[in-house]
């Protein structure tokens, strides 16, 4: 339980754009085990993919990390300098794969220089090592060595995104941050990359962050899931904890699964969260979630619900929890 | 019910691919079959998946029943009327029946326009409503039906005021204002949050069922297909394997891809985290320009033996009442 490899406290990024301050991360405290997956889902704009990056400290401008600590290795990261963030954490401790990374390989550059690159960023060493190095990790993603010297445009979107993997492995990080890594994908290739990540977690012992929108995916890879809404975490839990028989707690993620759409289960009518999220511009007073939530109370008009922990590893944000 | 809208008979769409210099000296022509012979009855009042991954020619399809695009052959039959080829005035009276939705709710909007522009502009080009008032009160009433009420507040409105799932909802009334009877919707819900995925899909049902409107619904999300369509149609590189009522071909599939589809699609559901996936299948999709000879899906079916690949492409049989499959070997492999 307390090999934590990563331990985010009250992390708070605001992006400060011309109109105001928009609150991206609104004060998100949570920790990831060695070994574990940790889900973090939400719909677009709740802040899954600021946190990515507040992450490896390198928030989007016009974003800034203003209060909050990531502790990796017993050390705070944002109160280090940013060469040495750059040399001793961003990929040799955490490192990420970006949503649309694949579509974003050079072109003109095979493979091999490709990654070679990144790594001579990092490792200097000769070629034949450096070489070794990549072709052991392109063998781990499960492609053969002759796609080093293939360029982007020779391989398909699945095996673009294995050699994304493969790059934010070859520096062994102790975490993976994957933004939607399967979003543009087909869904065999998404099972094929799911049915990998999952593979990796127990050959080299990796924790990762798995970003994405879809609840559905979520269920099949994560050991633990983090719900954000609105910049904030509704509810975390453990994957029974979520999508078990007993229910997840947050009527958020309630009505979630509940639009969810399901294959093997005919639904005569899905229901849906009236409503927009908020604008991070102005959150709302209270909860976050109140003027779309089904059971709101005058409380949640008022008062910001604080996360409770309901059963051991299970937290959320309402007041009837309470 | 058995009342017949749309019927393709053997409809094909080949591309042709660039050549060099000593291709064309020889004479050598090369295709992208993105289409190649598909048949489909689609009933008047139904919802009609086509279900199918990335460059199976799903959307092709559906550019050809929208008369974007000229079929190669075969021949598409529209409540009743041979529509494979058609001269101006004809192409317009079919384009008024027929209406798309598309996928990307931000791209298929002038950013310049107002929902009024938006909504008013195929009235325009048809010729419709005479007046510039009578078409204002046209689109009005195409925003009442998709429920953006009270529609004046929306009437005035740019796209970036709007949220994803209001955008779809212009887009939709948009095709309403022509009342067509046959809509092509590609991907509608693909971009839209999860949350208001599900409300969009009911609005459209809605529509559907006050209108008397016939869909076709194309899709690569097996999830909402289940819980959106009628029938559904399951297609590989061109051609449609599968065809069924949707109930039928998810719960008692015969064709091996669509076995691989089902079983890669994910559950929300506990339990899950330590197991692999099984995907009975092999490879990756092949290119639409150099089709596999024989069945088309022997080099990924995990069942295939020589008879697949020996002898001719297998043609769609019905196994059950409405259900349809192209394979040779569907009895053997349940």
């Amino acid at each position: 339980m307390d090999n934590r490899v990563l331990d985010v406290k009250n992390l708070k990024l605001y992006y400060f754009t011309s109109k105001g301050t928009v609150h991206g991360v609104d004060d998100v405290t949570f920790h990831v085990n060695e070994g574990e997956t940790l889900g973090v889902v939400g719909e677009s704009g709740c802040g899954k993919t600021s946190l990515g990056t507040a992450l490896l400290n390198m928030p989007t401008p016009p974003g800034k990390i203003i209060d909050g600590q990531i502790i990796v290795d017993g050390k705070d990261i944002l109160q280090l300098s940013e060469s040495s963030v750059r040399k001793h954490i961003r990929w040799e401790k955490i490192s990420m794969v970006f949503q649309g990374a694949m579509n974003c390989l050079t072109p003109v550059y095979s493979i091999e220089k490709i990654m070679l690159e990144t790594l001579r960023q990092h490792r200097d060493g000769r070629d034949n090592q450096a070489y070794e190095r990549i072709k052991k990790y392109v063998n781990l993603v499960g492609l053969s060595d002759d796609v080093l010297k293939r360029y982007p445009h020779e391989l398909s979107g699945g095996m673009k995104q294995r050699i994304v993997i493969a790059m934010a492995l070859f520096l062994e990080p102790k975490v993976v941050i994957c933004d939607e890594p399967t979003t543009a994908l087909d869904v065999v290739v998404q099972a094929q990359i799911i049915n990998l990540l999952k593979e990796l977690k127990t050959k080299l012992g990796l924790s990762f962050i798995f970003i994405t929108h879809d609840l559905a995916t979520e269920a099949e890879v994560s050991d633990r899931i983090m719900v954000m809404y609105a910049g904030q975490v509704a509810e975390i839990g453990t994957n029974e904890q979520i999508y078990g028989s007993q229910g997840s707690a947050h009527p958020y993620t309630q009505n979630l699964l509940a639009a969810t759409p399901r294959l093997h289960k005919k639904i005569e009518k899905l229901d849906f969260i009236p409503g927009t999220p908020p604008d991070l511009l102005d959150p709302p007073s209270g909860c976050r979630f109140h003027l779309r939530c089904p059971v709101v109370m005058d409380r949640c008009k008022k008062e910001v619900p604080p996360l409770k922990e309901i059963e051991s590893g299970h937290m959320a944000a309402c007041w009837r929890c309470y | 019910m058995s009342d017949v809208i749309l019927e393709l008979k053997n409809l094909q769409k080949w591309f042709p691919v660039r050549r060099n210099m000593t291709q064309v000296l020889k004479g050598e022509r090369n295709w992208v079959k993105a289409v190649d012979g598909i048949s489909l009855k689609i009933n008047r009042g139904e919802i009609f998946g086509l279900i199918g991954e990335s460059g199976c020619g799903k959307t092709t399809t559906g550019k050809l029943i929208m008369k974007l695009l000229e079929p190669t052959a075969g021949q598409m039959i529209f409540k009743g009327k041979d529509v494979t080829y058609l001269d101006k005035e004809a192409l317009s009276e079919h384009k008024r029946n027929v209406q798309m939705i598309f996928q990307d709710p931000y791209a298929s909007m002038n950013p310049r326009f107002k929902a009024r522009e938006v909504l008013t502009e195929p009235l325009l080009i048809h010729d419709i409503g005479g007046s510039r008032t009578a078409r204002g009160e046209m689109a009005a009433k195409a925003l009442e039906e998709v429920k953006l009420t009270p529609p004046e507040e929306f009437l005035d409105r740019y796209a970036h005021m709007l949220s994803g799932g209001q955008r779809q909802r212009i887009a939709t009334a948009r095709t309403l204002i022509l009342s067509p009877s046959f809509i092509v919707a590609d991907e509608p819900v693909s971009m839209i949050d999860l949350s208001t995925r599900a409300e969009i899909l009911q609005m459209m049902k809605d529509v559907q069922k006050d209108l008397g409107l016939t869909y076709l619904y194309i899709t690569h999300d097996l999830s909402t297909a289940r819980y959106f369509t009628d029938r559904i149609a399951v297609m590989y590189l061109g051609k449609i394997v599968e065809m069924g009522s949707v109930d039928e071909v998810v719960d008692n599939t015969k064709h091996p891809y669509t076995k691989a589809l089902i079983s890669a699609v994910c559950e929300p559901v506990s339990g899950k985290v330590n197991k692999m996936k099984e995907i009975p299948i092999k490879g990756e999709i092949p290119s639409a320009a150099d089709i596999p000879p024989g069945c088309r899906f022997h080099p990924r079916c995990i069942y295939a033996e020589s008879e697949c690949w020996e002898k001719e492409e297998p043609e769609l049989e019905e196994v059950e009442a409405g259900h349809l499959v192209a394979c040779r070997r569907y009895k053997e492999i349940t």
